[in-house]
């Protein structure tokens, strides 16, 4: 891992250098314009990539950042005769300020609504700034103190101060991807409502991304301002800003260290020299390009040019031996487990009620879980048990009612905190980050416990093996079998280390000799200590598995108690199993 | 300022916001369409105004010479016409490109798929935007008629000193805005096109097993929407000076209006365009000329950010 992380740290550096020295070469002036722009174009893609390339939320705002930081250099400069040696890194302040300012609202809002609203800010900045008289803003030239003003008579030195500016947004981004931070952003970008539930502070990822994103662009621009002299609206804030940041990063292939380099060596250039060549003969060229490399990419390769590689590199490698995987063995039926249930009362529905629109999806319902219990909860379709669900583990909040753990209130607490505190869940339809690996998936849960890599990798391989899936750790989630994807989920929810454990229907769908194998796992946990509550339709498997049943009609509880005289009570049977039943067991 | 003068003024601003909000409610129905049919956000709906803005410009040029519809007539003949032409070109580009990200094919890639929707429509706003600088130069142009510069003057009232002028262009545009809206009505709720269009809407999968085309569904939705919000455009051409970026000014200003009337309801989108209208002459009262479409930008953020799903939308609940 660290050999890794060395080699390319050494590879990016070296990078660098050779982009350096082959601009050192060139003395044509405007070629050294675009070996210039080309590094600061890259980091601007790299930028709006650490934010929308990881996470998915995709913004065509980034103009915001890079314009505030751009006119931010200028007016210190103007206004305070600040040297930009000073002013490129304030106006990463600047940048991250504006991240954190635009990302706490703008977080509420996802998809659409998201692209959206961040289109308007850098539009509505744009106005701003020409009503306050900046058109045209100059930096002041100063040949007095050239060095200490950034105002060098030979340009190759803006080249290198932009590759530098590139190296280090290639560093931090490849430092992000690796760490807590970028598998918690890429957790978010597959499934965000999975993420927060395996406890994921998800908007705690997302303000520090924009925030990173939002100092990576405001750098790129200052040093724009810097090189380019003069300040405009439109050239800082424009659409064609952002759009050119997501555009070298598509093409190249969003979430990756190398995508937005390779995204501004190949479309910057071009869009430049059409433009030189054509640009009084035909204006707009370089939006035109730009339109064009969006449409072709978006229609052709999405995935942009490294994942093509990859995949492509992937597809001609000998496939690796496939671990060898024995089914792991089906512990042995645990004897069943006396009578608990008399366990101190550790999570608590008291009066939980939740309406949607006319419909009472659970009314007034109260239910306590024993530690070290089993329970159930049964009911018809739409009796409200995945709603119950939803409100104990903080995706819904209830209309009225509390949720206690441990004698403490915790409606309103989000997922992640009710993860925090103990409780875990699974999905009735299984939520897996699918474009990660299955220990991938089990770490980002894992980090919740442990705090370093290390730890947390042998948490969540510990995990995997708890569950018997070990052998196909380095998998990834989207080709898992309905067996492989219920034990991943709880797997995820094991690596919290939870006390509390909401399994949502983890046996359906599933064959009978597959439910029995996940009934032995099940008890395992609990015999282990962890207090389990299931959601179940099949009713069979279930009364050998439960400590108690509660059962839910109408979104109301209609009875609770053992699995005995539960099964017996007529009401039950009638509302959930039906007359047939009662009569075939009469 | 006396009071009289600020009446005066606040009904003037009114009035004005009235006439420009009708054709933004036109120009909101169009985008409202497309998005409730579809669901897709299309960024480009903007530059197709714009495209809108010189169909009429140039039919205008045509036609203005030709005495049977005379210089009175002729720029909103050239409104109607643009609807047409930019109609095939909706279809055009919908054929081309948006189909094969959208509709059912899209329905596997799921959260991608929407994003594959927003990036192409940001690809095909930067070609037309920047084509037509090629095409029709920076120069800003509009539409030059004699009823622009006229206006009927309502008063005075309230002893002499408040008189309100109604520009007699504007009203006659908002007039047709307010057909046309009707019309597209009409069309949704009688006919058999409006009746598949409305089924494709609702449940597109449903929509296919009653035997609906539903890529020809999307086609002509996509096609009418960018069709009359260019017959928006088109009205707008003669009171508002315009150039190739001046879908970037407007695209804010009808998903304002959109997302005011809640994402994909039609009457929804023309009360959400006509506010939108109204707020932007209003600021004029208290805030500078330039400052017109920040405000509108900042009223959008506050209605995104408050209420998402529109002063006239249902609650959308989503996991």
């Amino acid at each position: 891992m660290n050999s890794h992380l060395r080699r390319d740290t050494v590879l990016i550096v070296v990078f660098g250098l050779v982009y350096a020295a082959l601009a050192a070469l060139v003395t044509h002036s405007y070629y050294q314009l675009i070996l210039t722009v080309v590094p600061i174009w890259a980091t601007m893609g790299l930028a709006w990539n650490l934010l929308s390339g990881y996470s998915g939320f995709v913004s065509f705002g980034h103009a915001a950042f890079f314009g505030l930081g751009a006119y931010f250099v200028a007016l210190a400069q103007i206004g305070w005769n600040l040297s930009p040696w000073l002013g490129i890194p304030a106006a990463g302040v600047v940048g991250a300020l504006a991240g954190l300012i635009v990302g706490i609202p703008t977080f509420r809002l996802r998809g659409h609504y998201f692209a959206l609203a961040m289109l308007a800010y850098p539009l509505a900045l744009m106005y701003v700034f020409e009503w306050l008289g900046y058109q045209e803003l100059a930096l002041p030239m100063r040949r007095d103190a050239a060095l200490e003003f950034m105002q060098f008579d030979d340009h190759r030195v803006y080249a290198w101060l932009a590759a530098a500016l590139m190296v280090v947004a290639m560093l931090v981004t490849m430092r992000v991807e690796r760490s807590r931070f970028g598998l918690s952003l890429i957790a978010i970008k597959e499934d965000e409502a999975a993420a927060e539930a395996a406890g994921v502070r998800t908007l705690k990822w997302k303000l520090l991304a924009i925030t990173a994103s939002g100092a990576l662009a405001g750098v790129a621009g200052g040093l724009y301002a810097v090189v380019l002299l003069v300040v405009t609206p439109a050239a800082v804030f424009g659409m064609l800003v952002s759009a050119q940041a997501l555009i070298v990063a598509m093409f190249g292939g969003a979430a990756t260290v190398w995508g937005p380099v390779i995204g501004a060596l190949a479309l910057v250039p071009l869009s430049e020299l059409l433009h030189a060549r054509l640009g009084d003969k035909i204006p707009g060229i370089q939006g035109v390009v730009y339109g064009l490399a969006i449409i072709v990419v978006i229609l052709l390769a999405p995935e942009g040019v490294v994942w093509k590689w990859r995949a492509h590199r992937r597809a001609r490698a000998v496939a690796p031996a496939p671990i060898p995987y024995e089914e792991a063995a089906a512990p042995t039926l645990a004897p069943p487990r006396s009578a608990l249930g008399q366990g101190p009362v550790i999570f608590e529905a008291r009066g939980l009620s939740k309406s949607f629109g006319g419909l009472r999806a659970v009314h007034e319902v109260s239910l306590e879980v024993r530690q070290g219990e089993i329970l159930g909860i049964i009911g018809p379709n739409g009796a409200g048990k995945t709603t119950l669900f939803n409100l104990l583990n903080g995706f819904v909040r209830p209309d009225s009612g509390n949720v206690i753990l441990d004698g403490r209130e915790m409606s309103g607490s989000t997922p992640a905190q009710l993860c925090a505190a103990g409780v875990a869940r699974t999905f009735q339809v299984a939520r897996p980050f699918r474009r990660m690996s299955l220990l991938e998936n089990v770490i980002v849960a894992a980090y919740l416990r442990e705090r370093t890599d290390g730890a947390a990798r042998a948490a969540a391989m510990d995990a995997l093996a708890q569950v018997g899936l070990a052998a196909h750790a380095h998998r990834l989630a989207d080709g898992l079998t309905n067996k492989q994807l219920r034990l991943l989920e709880i797997a995820r929810a094991l690596a919290g280390r939870p006390r509390i454990l909401l399994l949502d229907e983890t046996m359906a769908g599933l064959t009978a000799s597959e439910v029995e194998e996940l009934m032995s796992l099940i008890r395992a946990l609990a015999e282990g200590g962890l207090t389990v509550v299931i959601i179940e339709h099949t009713m069979q498997a279930m009364v050998r598995l439960v400590d108690r049943f509660v059962v839910l009609d109408e979104g109301a509880v209609l009875t609770e108690g053992d699995p005995a005289r539960v099964t017996r009570d007529p009401a039950v049977i009638d509302a959930y199993l039906g007359r047939k039943w009662r009569l075939a067991n009469a | 300022m006396d009071l009289p003068q600020l009446t005066e003024n606040f009904l003037q601003a009114l009035t004005a916001g009235m006439l420009t909000g009708a054709i933004y409610g036109l120009v909101c129905v169009g985008l409202s369409l497309i998005f409730g049919v579809m669901r897709v956000i299309n960024f480009a709906h903007g530059d197709f105004m714009m495209l809108g803005m010189y169909a009429a410009f140039y039919a205008f040029g045509a036609l203005g010479a030709v005495p049977m519809f005379g210089q009175w007539l002729a720029p909103y003949v050239s409104a109607l016409l643009a609807g047409p032409a930019i109609f095939l070109a909706g279809l055009l580009v919908h054929k081309l490109l948006v189909s094969r990200v959208t509709g059912m094919r899209a329905g596997a890639l799921a959260s991608e798929g929407h994003y594959a929707q927003l990036i192409l429509t940001l690809g095909i706003a930067l070609v037309l935007q920047n084509g037509a600088l090629w095409l029709f130069g920076s120069a800003p142009v509009s539409i030059q008629t004699p009823l622009a510069s006229n206006a009927w003057a309502v008063g005075p009232l309230y002893g002499e000193r408040i008189e309100v002028f109604v520009n007699q262009g504007q009203t006659v545009a908002a007039v047709i805005a307010l057909a046309v809206v009707l019309a597209f009505v009409a069309l949704m709720n009688r006919t058999r096109l409006g009746k598949a269009l409305r089924a494709a809407a609702d449940n597109a999968v449903a929509a296919t097993y009653m035997g609906i085309d539903v890529a020809r569904a999307h086609r002509l939705a996509f096609g009418l929407g960018v069709g009359i919000t260019a017959i928006g455009g088109g009205l707008l051409a003669s009171s508002v000076s315009f150039q190739p970026y001046v879908g970037l000014e407007y695209v804010i200003v009808m998903y304002a209006g959109v997302v005011l009337g809640g994402l994909g309801s039609v009457p929804g989108a023309f009360l959400g365009g006509l506010t939108i209208g109204l707020v932007q002459q209003l600021s004029t009262l208290f805030l500078p000329n330039q400052l017109q479409n920040a405000a509108i930008f900042i009223m959008f953020l506050v209605i995104v950010l408050l209420r998402p799903q529109g002063l006239f939308g249902a609650a959308l609940r989503r996991t």
